[in-house]
């Protein structure tokens, strides 16, 4: 790869020991692609995790001195303060590495958003804006939906490249990389949210890696659909763009969208297959001794609909009932009223949290449920039943799932 | 019994020099998937299922899964001192060349041949990334 002048400068030490090692990461990403140089980009989002392996970079820039050069939003990791006081058996060990990775990330310079879905709120690219923006659900989001440009990057790959402001260029900064690969039929119904969380999961599944090409859905998918798809076709594959010509900024046609090319497979989704992925995700029924929503974090928009479904009714005794969501998000429920609602029912919003953390130790052998096959997947429970939105709720209020 | 050497080229993505004994997957792997205090390959059906990494020079064509889980089992068996001595790939994405920098184990592609057509399990290997070259060793 070539390097300029700064760039050289840079990965000598001359601007210091952490921005050092940031340089030595993106250059060994760069040579193993070929990228040619690096980009400037003007924003990243570190996908935070509170395990060691994260505490270790973030630290490693941090005393040395790093500071991100271009904003850079933060994943979710646990609310610390709100956990010591529900729960006092959280591991000492985890919640200091937790707490250390949180305070190295504000030494960092980073946007403390502890959001998945900070392109929503916190940190927004616009369409054709060069970015690194690692998780999940983030990556194809802003590729897609967007059309801003990021490779699929490690939460250290993203850091690194905050830190420096730069980039290599490679991958989906690349226009023939942003090709579509398959081409995907739907004549399933797509009627909400969960339909989406299917189509996700259904699709990663089946084509792994790969840019699929959507025909046949009918009308524009809302915020939420798209973030679910986004969501579950990484659990179940690995999807870093998408295109519904239609709907999707990027490519206005089927043919623009393959740019000439024909697809390498095309598959046809009916309500069928749809239905199919919700059975295997529905393993068993019974008793349930918690409700966890908000992987990836709620929108407003979804608050609200648990606040509507809650208002008024009572949460079972044994069931304890979790929101998560942003703490943007969270201030703008409490102020609207969706949070006493939620809270007068039993339930708790919670705030920079995420689902695969040390806080939730107190449900590892009980029996969940969640509208979020990613939820289910960490396994941090003995079981998870993966359902509708509306069939959690009724399950909260009686205690178990029918 | 008689041993020969064979030495290919590399490309260097991670420096650095190991060498060890060859395991050699077909299949790609997740390093979260091992026990992160042995170095045992415990994921179900894989053809490593059993096996250490431990010390080894590993020969594998891609890595797999999430990036959070890939990194953090790598860097859990480097922090047990279980990780591997070097890696040889086929495909190389960036979670792998993130695993690798964070505990600094040599990694290498673009053998000048398939490393599955010149490398078998229990060769010796020293891989010297910063020279670009591997060296098999039949035992």
């Amino acid at each position: 790869m070539h390097l300029m002048k700064e760039e050289e400068r840079i990965l000598k030490g001359e601007c210091g020991e952490g921005t050092q090692k940031a340089m030595e990461l993106l250059v060994a990403i760069g040579d193993a692609y070929d990228a040619e140089k690096m980009i400037p980009i003007s924003r990243a989002h570190a996908a935070s995790s509170g395990q060691e392996g994260d505490l270790y970079f973030v630290e490693l820039l941090a005393n040395g001195g790093a500071r991100c050069k271009v904003p850079t939003s933060t994943n979710p990791v646990y609310d610390i303060e709100y956990f010591d006081d529900l729960f006092d058996f959280i591991p000492k060990d985890e919640a200091e590495v937790a707490r250390r990775v949180m305070e190295a990330y504000k030494r960092v310079g980073a946007i403390l958003s502890w959001s998945c879905v900070p392109y929503l709120a916190e940190n927004i690219p616009l369409y054709g804006e060069i970015v690194a923006f690692s998780e999940s659900s983030a990556t194809p989001y802003v590729n897609s939906v967007i059309g801003a440009r990021t490779n699929r990057e490690a939460a250290q790959s993203a850091l690194a490249a905050g830190v420096v402001g730069k980039t290599p260029k490679y991958g989906l900064h690349i226009k023939e990389n942003r090709k579509g690969t398959h081409l995907i039929k739907v004549e399933a119904a797509l009627k909400d949210e969960f339909d989406y969380t299917l189509l996700g999961y259904y699709v990663g599944k089946q084509i792994g890696y790969g840019i699929p090409v959507f025909t046949g859905v009918t009308r524009q998918p809302s915020t939420e659909e798209l973030i679910n798809f986004c969501a579950m076709s990484n659990v179940s594959g690995a999807i870093s763009m998408f295109y519904i010509p239609g709907f999707t900024i990027e490519a206005k046609t089927v043919k623009e969208a393959f740019q000439g090319d024909t697809p390498v497979d095309e598959i046809t989704v009916t309500d069928r297959e749809l239905k199919q992925a919700c059975e295997e995700l529905q393993t068993i029924s019974g008793k349930i001794d918690f409700v966890m929503l908000g992987c990836p974090h709620y929108t407003l928009k979804q608050v609200e609909e648990v606040a509507r479904l809650l208002d008024g009714k009572k949460i079972h005794d044994g069931v304890s009932f979790w929101v998560c969501t942003s703490a943007t998000t969270k201030m703008l429920a409490e102020r609207t009223g969706y949070v006493d609602i939620i809270e007068r029912a039993g339930g708790h919003v919670v705030v920079d949290t995420c689902i695969d953390e040390p806080c939730w130790i107190a449900y590892k052998n009980k029996v969940g449920m969640t509208d979020s096959p990613k939820c289910a997947y960490y396994r941090r429970f003995k079981d998870v039943i993966v359902s509708r939105l509306q069939d959690c709720i009724e399950a909260a209020i009686k205690g178990k799932c029918e | 019994m008689k041993s020969s050497e064979t030495i290919l080229k590399c490309h260097k993505i991670i420096g650095g020099y190991g060498e060890g004994e060859a395991l050699v997957s077909h299949e790609p792997i997740c390093f979260y998937l091992t026990d992160p205090k042995t170095g045992v390959v415990r994921e179900k059906g894989h053809e490593l299922a059993g096996k250490n990494l431990a010390g080894k020079v590993l020969v594998f064509p891609s890595g797999k899964a999430s990036s959070v889980v890939q990194i953090d089992g790598l860097f859990k068996l480097a922090s047990h001192n279980v990780a591997p001595k070097a890696m040889i790939v086929k495909d190389v994405e960036t979670v792998l060349v993130v695993s690798a920098f964070m505990v600094k184990v040599p990694l290498v592609d673009r053998l000048e041949r398939d490393p599955f057509e010149a490398i078998q399990t229990g060769d010796f290997v020293k891989v010297d990334a910063e020279k670009g070259t591997v060296t098999i060793k039949r035992q």
